[in-house]
Parts: structure tokens; sequence; C-alpha cells
């Protein structure tokens, strides 16, 4: 990976889009055990259906975790100083999530040169499931 | 109505080793295939030490030690009604595997919109490494629809 320096990166650049296969059951089964989050209206239709829902649904942490592999995979992890997601919408089984970011201003930070990243996530319909931002110091 | 008098309760730490085995079923589970997450001398020729946790994970010691599901029934909000509304959080130092993080958090705020339709609950939490440095911060926002 060729990390993005500060001199070359401009306001409005955007990063490289990660697009996910869309959510099935054993993608949510897998996020619950992994994540810790065990909460069965994810991965139990019953229980789903009995709090209104028509099925189980997505993890919001599983949609921040997809925006947090667009951002590593374009600068490397130790560069991140904060991310910060808005769940704005449900994510349904088969939905395929487009994440995608743009940079929106440079700045320094605590000594360092930074970038703020405008994050977005939405499905195959256009809607949006999460909106977010970043700051990622580059050298 | 959630009782604003939780407003400054603080949840019992949460210790969540960093575990290797779990940073790999992490990964499986995000679609994540950058080896620096899966396999370690990857990992160390990116400079860390063995696997990091990637950015979300530590969201995982709350739920692991039960702490944030506890707060829900403590609050009385209930799961149906409960949704994710905002996270965030602020890197300070990486955490990898050996590592032993500890989150301790406190409801910072309670307030709700519409009426009451909504309800908000934040939590604002540290986490520290075995060595008490100080690896992230976290804010969470709950929100219960009514």
């Amino acid at each position: 990976m060729t990390t993005p320096t500060f001199d070359t990166v401009s306001v409005g650049d955007t990063l490289p889009p990660l697009q996910l296969p869309p959510v099935d059951r054993t993608t949510l089964a897998l996020f619950a055990g992994a994540s810790g989050d065990h909460n069965p209206i994810h991965i139990d239709i019953d229980v789903a259906r009995r709090a209104g829902m028509p099925d189980v649904f997505a993890q919001g942490m599983l949609g921040m975790a997809w925006v947090g592999r667009l951002l590593t995979r374009w600068a490397p992890q130790s560069r991140l100083r904060r991310f910060d997601a808005r769940f704005q919408g449900i994510t349904h089984l088969g939905h395929a999530m487009c994440c995608s970011g743009k940079v929106v201003e440079k700045l320094e930070q605590a000594g360092e040169r930074c970038v703020r990243i405008e994050l977005h996530s939405a499905n195959q319909h256009g809607q949006t499931k999460i909106v977010g931002e970043a700051i990622v110091a580059l050298p | 109505m959630i009782d604003k008098r939780w407003i400054g309760h603080a949840l019992p730490p949460s210790v969540l080793p960093i575990e290797r085995s779990r940073l790999q079923f992490f990964a499986k589970a995000i679609g994540e295939t950058d080896p620096v997450y899966t396999d370690a001398a990857a990992a160390r020729d990116a400079g860390y030490p063995d696997l990091p946790a990637p950015p979300t994970f530590l969201f995982a010691a709350e739920l692991d030690s039960g702490a944030a599901f506890q707060l829900i029934d403590l609050l009385q909000i209930p799961i149906a009604k409960l949704l994710h509304g905002e996270q965030s959080f602020t890197f300070h130092a990486a955490a990898c595997v050996g590592d032993t993080v500890t989150v301790r958090s406190t409801v910072s705020d309670i307030y709700d919109k519409k009426g009451g339709a909504l309800e908000f609950v934040v939590k604002t939490s540290r986490a520290v490494n075995q060595r008490d440095e100080l690896v992230a911060e976290m804010r969470t926002v709950l929100v219960c629809r009514h």
C-alpha cells in the first residue's frame, strides 16, 4: 500500500470506494459472534418479527466496520486519529453497501498535518445508511 | 421516559484481552482481506508488535462483559425500541494481540426530542491498556424510539 501524503492529497480527492456483497444471514451470524453483539434481533427471525421487523437486519457496527476498511486500505490504521459514524437507516438483508469517502479539508491538529474525510455508506438503491467523518494524519 | 438520574452513572469496567483468534474471526466477519489484520508477520512488517485490533473492534469490550446490555436493562429500554444512533472513536495508541484493554464508561447525557418520541442516551468511554496508557476514547449515542 502506498500511503497518501499531505502534499499529494487535495481537497475534493475521493478514496477508492469499497463495494460489499449483499448482506446475508451468514454475515450477520458471523459478525454477532466476532463482535460480541449477541442481540438476537440480528440473528433470529422470530425475535426480529416479535419486535415488529420483517426480518433480521444488520448490526450498525458491521456497517461502521466496513467504512473502517475503506479508511485503512487508503492509509494505515496507525494514522487514523478519529472516526465518527451516524447511523441513518437500517441495513436489511440483500443490501449491497458501497462505502465512499472524500477529502474535505486539510488541517493541522495537535502538531500533525491531517485531512478530514467525509464518509458515506449507501445501498444499491442509493439509500444512505451511514454518514461519518474521519481525521487521518498524513506524512 | 428514561430516568435522567442515571446521568453520571459509571458502568463497571470491562476488560478485553486482545486475542489472535478473535481478531482473525473479526476480520473474517467483516470481509477484511488485508493480511495486516490476520498474519502476524504482515503486522510486524507494518510496524505493529502483532496483529492490531481494527478501528471499531474495541466496541466489543462492553458487549463481551455484558456491561452494554446491563445498561440497557438498567435504563429499562426495551430491546425492540433500541437503535444505535452514533458512534465515535478517537485513537491514541494501537491495541495489539497480547494487550489487555480496559474500558470504563459513564452515562454522560440523557435527553429527548419530538416531545419524548425519541430518547437519547450518551455514553462516553475511555479505553486503556495494561500499562494504563490511553488507547482510545469512545462516544456512543443510543436511541430509544417510541
